[in-house]
């Protein structure tokens, strides 16, 4: 009898740590269901060809368009602004705390590299609009209040620790032996960085600039603070322009009724921030495990 | 380990020097941005950061404003994103290290974490807001914040989580089974206390991003300008950042060293977090060396 409770309880126990275990998977359900059942509503009055083609984007206006590529074309030029910075920089980092620095040297530096990625954004916004923007402005005359250039350079800053971090690890992770054969054969450490490390950590550091990608498209308060809320289809970093992101928080700060069409604008918005964020997600995770388990 | 490239670094001196070179320019022009920021923020907002600033609320005087509703809001707000979220996450990483097995469904939900923690966290407000706020009926409250909140920071604590209850040694486990105990007996009795430093660890690291966001707060629809503190859990709220970034987005220089009063209090709070958290990491190594 006490043997029958003991068990009972054991499942019950049992049953409440899988039901824990599922919250993620409704959560991503619910997110798929929300964004899908919004996203219907708004294509039931615009069409998704009007959605992809039209290349402006005006919901609030009187004469109403709803091209998607304005709000595309600012994210990712902020984006790839920040990406151009990241990349580069976090990779040279990640080489040098993996293959130059002493032990002593990479704890102190990693701690430090880790506040920069662990600033809220809100601050990151602060110093794009009220410092970098009129900072390069005495460079840059032509260069507007708003623009994509200078969060695009404080995004670049924030995901840098990031692709620094994941490179790192993805380059811990090629067998020593490599690295000692290519000594063997006379090379220096550059040469053997270049020729043997990279080509072999290929995979994991590829994975490590497409999370960078994702991150940088679905940041929100950096761009829209200091990025302005101006969609237009161009690709000159000096104007302002507006990300997919800033747009969803512009609605939301003002009172839009449920139901209507502007209200489900942000929705459909949201679905392809997500459709794209998802992709490149899946990518970055897959090229990880592939590459995880060709090695060993 | 690079011993054995020792010899080799005096062959080819100059561009491996080069190298370290760049990256050591690389890395200090990080830190000069990030000094640049602080110093700018200090400067900024020291003037304002007072007694009256912490307890006034809201104000179109930009003198007169303060923070007493956004700093309380914030306080309740992660209260309830704690209990929320960590039973459920940490309950989610013992499940996937504990008792999962190893089928295609388990493999699904880790796959659906790891894409969760990449997942947008304005996305996240607009889950928020058509579940708590609109089918809910939870309006724009305390509680849409903290469960949207919570829904954001869960990847973050599992995945601390499942690291920290990872690393016990398989001997705890078996050493408890031998002597009898059920299975849940060895998860409360062993393995829980055992990795409590580093869940705690994970989760202050968690909050601490959600201390900071104001994107799925603001999606969300929580408000700007609240001159009155929560009184329940269905009560509006507004929280540090938004503050911050309302009184960012006005046009007055006044305002702006608000802003950056406010986001110096955040700043010290994020700090007091991520020294507690070191420090329990700290203590954590010190204790339990396998």
């Amino acid at each position: 009898m006490s043997l029958l409770t003991r068990q009972t309880k054991e499942k019950i126990v049992h049953f409440i740590f899988f039901l824990c275990g599922t919250v993620s998977i409704i959560t991503t359900i619910g997110i798929v269901l929300v964004l899908a059942s919004e996203s219907l509503n708004f294509f039931s009055q615009v069409s998704l060809f009007d959605f992809l083609t039209d290349t402006q984007w005006t919901p609030l206006f009187a004469d109403k368009h709803f091209g998607i590529w304005p709000l595309i074309s600012g994210t990712f030029l902020t984006a790839a602004i920040a990406v151009a910075i990241a990349l580069p920089t976090g990779l040279v980092v990640a080489i040098y705390l993996s293959e130059f620095a002493n032990e002593k040297v990479r704890r102190s530096l990693k701690p430090l590299l880790e506040i920069l990625a662990g600033v809220p954004t809100i601050i990151y916004g602060y110093f794009a609009l009220l410092v970098l923007t009129p900072l390069l402005q005495t460079f840059i005359p032509e260069l507007s209040g708003f623009n994509a250039l200078s969060p695009g350079l404080v995004m670049g800053i924030m995901i840098l620790p990031m692709v620094a971090s994941l490179s790192e690890d993805a380059l811990y992770s090629v067998p020593r032996s490599l690295r000692e054969a290519s000594y063997a054969l006379g090379s220096s450490r550059l040469q053997m960085v270049f020729k043997v490390l990279l080509p072999a950590a290929l995979g994991g550091i590829t994975a490590s600039f497409i999370l960078a990608i994702s991150r940088a498209v679905g940041e929100t308060m950096i761009v829209t603070i200091a990025a302005g809320q101006q969609p237009e289809l161009t690709l000159n970093p000096l104007k302002g322009v507006e990300t997919m992101t800033a747009y969803i928080v512009q609605i939301s700060l003002g009172d839009t009724p449920h139901g209507t069409l502007e209200y489900s604008t942000i929705f459909a918005v949201g679905s392809t921030l997500f459709l794209i964020t998802l992709m490149l997600n899946f990518i970055s995770i897959r090229i990880r495990e592939k590459y995880r388990s060709t090695q060993t | 380990m690079k011993t054995g490239a020792a010899t080799h670094a005096s062959q080819f001196p100059w561009t491996d020097r080069a190298f370290q070179l760049l990256a050591l320019l690389i890395i200090s022009m990080a830190m000069l941005v990030l000094f640049t920021l602080i110093a700018n923020i200090f400067l900024d907002g020291i003037n304002r950061l007072n007694f009256s600033f912490l307890t006034s609320f809201p104000s179109r005087f930009a003198n007169k404003a303060g923070i007493y509703s956004a700093w309380v809001g914030s306080a309740y707000l992660m209260i309830l994103t704690g209990i929320f979220s960590v039973p459920l996450g940490v309950g989610a990483a013992i499940y996937l290290e504990e008792y999962a097995p190893k089928n295609r469904f388990t493999r699904i939900i880790e796959l659906n974490i790891a894409n969760l923690a990449g997942v947008p966290s304005v996305i996240y407000g607009l889950l928020g807001l058509q579940l708590f706020v609109r089918y809910a009926h939870l309006e724009r409250s305390l509680i849409s914040g903290a469960l949207t909140m919570s829904l954001l920071i869960l990847p973050i604590i599992i995945i601390a989580s499942r690291e920290a209850v990872k690393a016990i040694p398989k001997s705890i486990r078996e050493a408890a089974l031998a002597l009898g105990a059920t299975k849940s007996q060895v998860v409360f009795s062993q393995v829980l206390p055992v990795a409590l430093p580093g869940i705690m660890t994970g989760c202050i690291l968690a909050f601490s991003r959600a201390i900071g966001e104001a994107a799925p707060l603001i999606t969300l629809g929580a408000l700007t300008y609240i001159p009155f503190l929560p009184d329940g859990l269905l009560s509006p709220f507004t929280v540090l950042p938004i503050q911050a970034f309302n009184w960012i987005s006005r046009p007055q220089e006044a305002f702006h060293e608000n802003a950056a009063a406010a986001i110096m209090v955040l700043m010290i709070v994020l700090l007091l977090m991520n020294s507690f958290a070191i420090y329990l990491r700290y203590k954590f190594q010190k204790r339990y060396n396998f």
